[in-house]
């Protein structure tokens, strides 16, 4: 199953590479992985997003946690939570193709945020299956470059990560 | 307020620690430090011959000792050299502290003469390491590294210096740190008190309980603690490689070594047992075979200072995070409170079910032969040592029979690389061993080859005195590899003979020692009782063993805990 964990560690050189070395070091893998500093600028705020099965990601925040650095860690996906990625899409886009992609990038409340005679660039925001369904309805033949952030994620409600 | 630079800073924090010896090589990166070392007289300093021997020393010591080892290296080859020694601890859960030198701070990253990215190459072997990035941070760094290296599940640390860090001419107020506060590390000690409940319960409902104890027991100082609640309970008792000493291994109750070369007791009680009750261990594989098979019909309760190692390989029942010390204080409180007692008549035919495989099949091997058994020399190592000596040991056949053959009766007194199985551990643990405990009789049961990995600490021996006693079990192979092959490979032994082994008897004489070569079972015991009265000598005793022999029982691949060979022929 898919998680989203988020880690609140010390904003400290050699932090990430011990967070992340970890994960290679013990089999475990990321597939999106985004990291910043928090409005504690001692703290970061790193999100992941991983694949296993109830016991790998309990054995996961376990090992997270050893780690010094690490103050806190959570799987957002336990509870009820906000998730979103975004996308710098750059793809070709002429003659009626050009509506075309205007149409569908309004659908998906996405911008074109930047435009040649024969390309368009467009940021959108959502979760992972929104933006690959966005790929999906251009058709993938047109896309030239795609830029993703990796998930951020927050939980909905009261709960807040924080010391 | 004083005013230091950064290399005597660091040596008045190793003072301040109260630290009494640091084990090291000099190098270029390091040579402030060195020098700040040598104007001093309270830090003693003891120079290895190769920067691995330096850290096993450091990690014999603290093994003996319970205070951490200190290792001084230079940066590049000193400091990878070092990794073996740091990996070893690492995986036993051993504190140390480990000062590598580093190119100056403006030549990171330009491939500097003699620099290596130490934090990275360190990375997953240690429990944390620092780099010093401003010499003012030197003494809350190295406060913290030892608060970090002795509390929770202890490890190494390692602090890389930059040279300029270092740099006489540049002093600042030094002050060291009375405590450590740090908001992301905070070990826990006391366990959860219904948790604990739980677990009296459970053992008390027990029928077929075994008590499991691993290294948690000797690194957290519970063994007192063991004896107590193991002899309230009056259950059987066993040990892991790691926790031999936990508990006495001549007391009734205690069943011998558990695992792959486990006593048939031990790892028949596991497997039919219905509550295994865990303290300090790690249910690693070489004590659970394969884990769907294990211990089928058990609970499972286990104390452990680190929350991953619960429920990492087993799922546990009753979890119980703290240290073993303060976990098994509490549930003998908790006992002696409510009065309560284990059922009698249930535990009178446990102990009746493991009398009879004792009789069965307890620990024994062929006498009577020519040849020299391996057993034989570990059996006469103690009864000439009395019990009382500090055994460390190499990696492979040797280790295991001392394991099985040495009966420990002390926590501390049973040092080997249990986790990582680093051949050449064995000589320099012992002088770490020699050197915190002077006057104590220490043996290294070795082999031909784990001793030719660090063969050369023998200088180290001659410049400091120290009086170890080498036990070389020498097969004239690679035992443990080709017992193997006997046993998986038809017996085609690939490169496991050692042809042209060195006349050791002329070598350790070389270097300054005593050599005794011992061939014929009558020579053994008088040569070994001479050997350990020359109290104040090292003796390298040369003993030809049975290349032939096998250690049994052994686990049967990917076998349940009962699942064994008991000799070449016979299996369960």
């Amino acid at each position: 199953m898919r998680r989203i964990i988020s880690i609140l560690m010390e904003n400290e050189p050699g932090a990430l590479s011990r967070v992340v070395g970890l994960f290679s070091q013990r089999g475990y893998n990321i597939d999106t992985l985004t990291v910043a500093p928090t409005e504690d600028a001692t703290l970061s705020r790193l999100t992941l997003t991983t694949l296993g099965d109830d016991q790998k990601i309990e054995q996961i925040t376990k090992q997270l946690n050893k780690l010094v650095e690490v103050v806190k860690v959570v799987d957002l996906t336990e509870g009820a939570h906000i998730e979103r990625e975004l996308m710098l899409i750059k793809m070709k886009a002429t003659g009626a193709q050009r509506a075309e992609i205007k149409r569908t990038t309004d659908i998906f409340r996405g911008q074109i945020v930047d435009v040649t005679g024969t390309v368009y660039t467009v940021q959108l925001a959502g979760t992972t299956d929104k933006l690959d369904a966005f790929i999906h309805a251009i058709g993938e033949d047109q896309v030239l470059e795609v830029v993703r952030s990796g998930v951020s994620g927050i939980a909905r409600g009261e709960k807040v990560l924080s010391l | 307020m004083e005013q230091l630079s950064g290399a005597e800073m660091i040596i008045r924090c190793l003072q301040d620690e109260g630290v009494e010896y640091v084990f090291g090589y000099p190098g270029g990166a390091v040579l402030h430090i060195y020098d700040a070392l040598f104007r001093q007289k309270q830090v003693k300093h003891v120079l290895v011959r190769h920067e691995q021997a330096a850290t096993h020393m450091a990690d014999g010591y603290a093994r003996a000792t319970g205070k951490p080892g200190v290792v001084l290296v230079t940066s590049g080859p000193g400091a990878t050299n070092a990794v073996t020694g740091i990996a070893t601890a690492y995986m036993d859960s051993i504190p140390m502290i480990v000062l590598s030198g580093q190119v100056r701070s403006d030549w990171i990253g330009d491939d500097a003469f003699q620099e290596t990215d130490m934090i990275g190459v360190s990375r997953p072997i240690v429990k944390h390491s620092f780099s010093v990035r401003d010499a003012r941070d030197i003494p809350e760094i190295i406060k913290k590294a030892f608060f970090i290296a002795t509390t929770g599940r202890p490890g190494p640390v390692l602090i890389d210096i930059p040279k300029d860090k270092t740099a006489p001419s540049v002093k600042f107020p030094y002050e060291y740190p009375k405590k450590v506060k740090m908001r992301s590390y905070n070990p826990a000690v006391r366990g959860h008190s219904g948790q604990i409940r739980k677990a009296v319960d459970a053992l008390l409902e027990a029928r077929r309980p075994v008590i499991y104890t691993g290294g948690g027991v000797i690194q957290g100082e519970a063994s007192a603690q063991l004896v107590e609640l193991a002899r309230m309970l009056g259950y059987p008792v066993t040990n892991t490689l790691m926790g031999l000493g936990g508990y006495p291994a001549t007391d009734r109750q205690f069943i011998g070594m558990l695992g792959m070369h486990g006593t048939y007791e031990a790892n028949m009680s596991m497997h039919h047992a219905d509550v295994v009750f865990a303290v300090g261990a790690r249910f690693d594989d070489r004590v659970t075979s394969n884990t769907k098979k294990f211990c089928p019909d058990a609970r499972f309760i286990h104390i452990d200072v680190d929350p991953a190692s619960i429920s990492k390989n087993i799922r546990a029942d009753v979890p119980i995070v703290g240290t073993a010390e303060q976990v098994l204080s509490d549930m003998i409180a908790l006992l002696r409170q409510t009065g309560e007692k284990p059922d009698a008549k249930a535990l009178e035919a446990w102990w009746k079910q493991i009398d009879d495989w004792r009789q069965v099949h307890g620990l024994r091997y062929e006498r009577g032969s020519e040849l020299l058994k391996p057993q034989q020399v570990i059996e006469t190592l103690y009864s000439v040592t009395k019990g009382d000596a500090f055994v460390t040991s190499d990696v492979g056949q040797h280790q295991m029979f001392a394991a099985q053959y040495y009966k420990f009766d002390k926590p501390r007194r049973w040092i080997n690389s249990g986790g990582l199985g680093t051949m050449g551990f064995g000589l320099p643990a012992a002088m770490g061993v020699a050197m915190a405990y002077p006057d104590a009789t220490v043996a290294c049961v070795t082999g031909e080859g784990s001793i030719q990995m660090n063969i050369q600490e023998l200088s180290t021996c001659k410049q400091y005195e120290l009086p170890v006693k080498v036990i070389n079990l020498n097969n004239q192979s690679l035992g443990m590899v080709r017992q193997w092959q006997d046993m998986q490979y038809e017996g085609r032994h690939s490169h496991s003979y050692m042809e042209s082994l060195p006349d050791f008897v002329k070598l350790v004489e070389a270097y300054g020692h005593v050599g005794m070569k011992v061939t014929k079972i009558a020579d053994l015991e008088p040569a070994m009782k001479e050997a350990f009265k020359l109290k104040d000598r090292l003796v390298f005793m040369d003993i030809y063993v049975d290349p032939e022999e096998h250690v049994y029982p052994m686990h049967i691949g990917d076998g349940s805990m009962r699942d064994m060979w008991l000799s070449k022929t016979q299996r369960t």
